[in-house]
């Protein structure tokens, strides 16, 4: 079963131009930055907005197509749309929330039905309260139990945790990818952190400005993003503009004036270098380069050090340097050390 | 004391509140959801009513509905049922004047409704048909109610336009609005002092009715 969703759509200035296909199996992420199209993708899939162009189809069942002129109402989509404010009815209790759902069954039937999706959820003491005395997580299951009832062919999860942060959102986590797991279908997770998107899906689509790039999978993405924003929703913090260096097999990055080993990629505008890639080296290493050390932020478990390396051009940005707190308190010189990164860590990007 | 105006004017309200209930709503939310111009123009003309002097109403409503008009022609000959000076077309005088209140406020309830609650019904296969009665109806309840108890304590007290249309015919169109002025006219300032009092006591009941209903609604949905 799978998902495939080309579709266009104009917002005033702003174009919609997405390509992807969801399988089953663990969840596909669409990952971008806020206003990037992510949650106007998934009202596109469900129905509630029309697009301009395209086609969605869900286990060979045409959803939308504009050119044979279908537009299914989202009732007959059977797509599970969790919304992030969960989008409980408020005058029902839980359990009247899951049953209006069933579509047409028997009295008995329905009890029986709701009663096993309470279950499912671990909602079955909640059963008779309303929405708004649920906790967070509690919505949430609702919310789920609710869609689940109504025997969706995907899941279509916007920004779940959006509203959340700390314990309860691993622990919500943990729920929703049981969840996920039992599911039969296909799932889309929309999300704007790269943490979430990693441990939870296993392919990941990039939306920049209205425009997703090919499905990667997440190592694939980390190891090779291909655009600077990719590069950036999958945390790498340090771009700057590259060009060839003086003879084949470098690259010149003028605004830290280094000249690294690696092999050149056509086409490329910027590189991008992860805070963790960058390491303290010998001098004379391969790629070493000595640099200043401007300041530094303390994380929870790492240290961040901004460089300056000593050939860089005024103005140019710091170079983020990412240690594990111990490495760091091994190091001899506060103020000034050498720094390397491996040609391979090297990320060429368009 | 003959108790017809009272029942009269109840009468006149329960049908007229009725009426508008249904046709408030519907065109709330055809026009809630309306393009901006198209909004705008409409909800120029569905409130024109409650700013408009009842008398020009009910002289607005006489150019349609009189025997010699178009409309009421029209019915007279077919069904031989008169639409003006009856107690039906007290109705038709209600109505009018109290259908933008039903309106207003019914649109303004449904404009501050949470869209997504719609579109979740929506993607879990319920109909269109339930999730207006069902759910947003229910949601909205307490901006439908005040929209209804304000026309119908409207439609109770309606006079300019009801003298105009349905006329004072004692058993027949008096109102007690319109019987407390033809007694305040003809001097029996005692019996108007009475239906002043009536006038009162309903008025009290009805504003006790809402108090109550919802606290208890207050009670049921937390």
């Amino acid at each position: 079963m799978a998902l495939t969703a080309r579709i266009q759509k104009r917002y005033g200035d702003f174009l919609l131009d997405v390509d992807f296909t969801a399988e089953d199996g663990a969840a596909l992420a669409l990952l971008g930055a806020s206003g990037c199209g992510k949650s106007a993708t998934l009202k596109c899939v469900a129905g509630i907005d029309r697009p301009d162009r395209g086609r969605i189809a869900l286990d060979g069942r045409v959803l939308f197509d504009s050119a044979a002129g279908v537009n299914l109402p989202p009732q007959q989509r059977r797509v599970g749309f969790l919304f992030q404010s969960y989008a409980l009815f408020p005058h029902m209790t839980v359990e009247r929330n899951v049953a209006v759902c069933l579509g047409r069954m028997d009295k008995r039937r329905r009890r029986e039905r709701t009663a096993e999706l309470l279950a499912l959820l671990h909602l079955e003491d909640q059963a008779d309260l309303y929405p708004r005395q649920l906790s967070g997580g509690q919505q949430q299951r609702a919310a789920l139990a609710r869609i689940l009832a109504a025997k969706p062919g995907v899941l279509l999860l916007d920004e779940p945790f959006s509203a959340l942060d700390g314990f309860l959102k691993w622990q919500l986590e943990q729920e929703l990818r049981e969840v996920l797991e039992r599911f039969p279908g296909p799932a889309v997770w929309v999300s704007h952190d790269r943490g979430e998107v990693y441990r939870n899906c296993s392919r990941v689509c990039v939306l920049e400005d209205g425009k997703s790039a090919p499905a990667a999978s997440m190592a694939e993405l980390m190891a090779n993003p291909g655009t600077v924003a990719a590069a950036r929703l999958s945390g790498c913090k340090n771009f700057a503009p590259v060009r060839p260096g003086p003879a084949p097999g470098l690259v010149e990055v003028p605004a830290w004036g280094l000249v690294l080993r690696a092999p050149w990629r056509e086409g490329a505008a910027a590189v991008g270098l992860r805070a963790d890639r960058i390491r303290p080296e010998e001098a004379g290493a391969v790629n070493a380069f000595p640099c200043q050390i401007l300041r530094v932020t303390e994380d929870v478990s790492s240290v961040f050090a901004a460089l300056r390396p000593e050939a860089a051009s005024p103005g140019a940005p710091p170079l983020w340097m990412e240690l594990a707190k111990d490495a760091w308190a091994a190091l001899p010189d506060r103020e000034r050390l050498w720094a390397a990164v491996r040609p391979e860590d090297l990320m060429l990007l368009k | 004391m003959d108790w017809f105006p009272l029942y009269n004017s109840i009468r006149i309200a329960a049908v007229s509140t009725v009426l508008v209930f249904f046709l408030g709503v519907f065109a709330a939310q055809a026009i809630a959801r309306a393009p901006r111009l198209v909004k705008g123009v409409l909800d120029v003309v569905l409130t024109l009513p409650l700013v408009l002097p009842p008398t020009v109403v009910g002289w607005l409503l006489l150019l349609v509905l009189g025997p010699r008009r178009p409309l009421g022609g029209w019915f007279l000959e077919t069904f031989g049922l008169r639409l003006a000076m009856t107690w039906q077309s007290g109705v038709f005088a209600a109505v009018a004047v109290s259908f933008p209140l039903m309106y207003r406020t019914a649109r303004g309830a449904f404009e501050s409704f949470d869209q997504t609650l719609a579109q979740a019904g929506r993607t879990l296969g319920l109909s269109n048909f339930y999730i207006f009665w069902r759910v947003q109806m229910p949601v909205c309840r307490q901006g439908i109610l005040a929209g209804t108890v304000l026309a119908f304590a409207r439609a109770l007290g309606e006079y300019g336009a009801t003298s105009m249309l349905a006329g004072y015919t004692p058993g027949r169109t008096a109102t007690v609005s319109t019987t407390v002025y033809q007694l305040w006219r003809t001097g029996q300032d005692a019996l108007a002092f009475r239906w002043v009092l009536v006038n009162l006591g309903i008025s009290a009941a009805v504003l006790l009715a809402v108090n109550l209903l919802e606290r208890k609604e207050g009670r049921s949905w937390p």
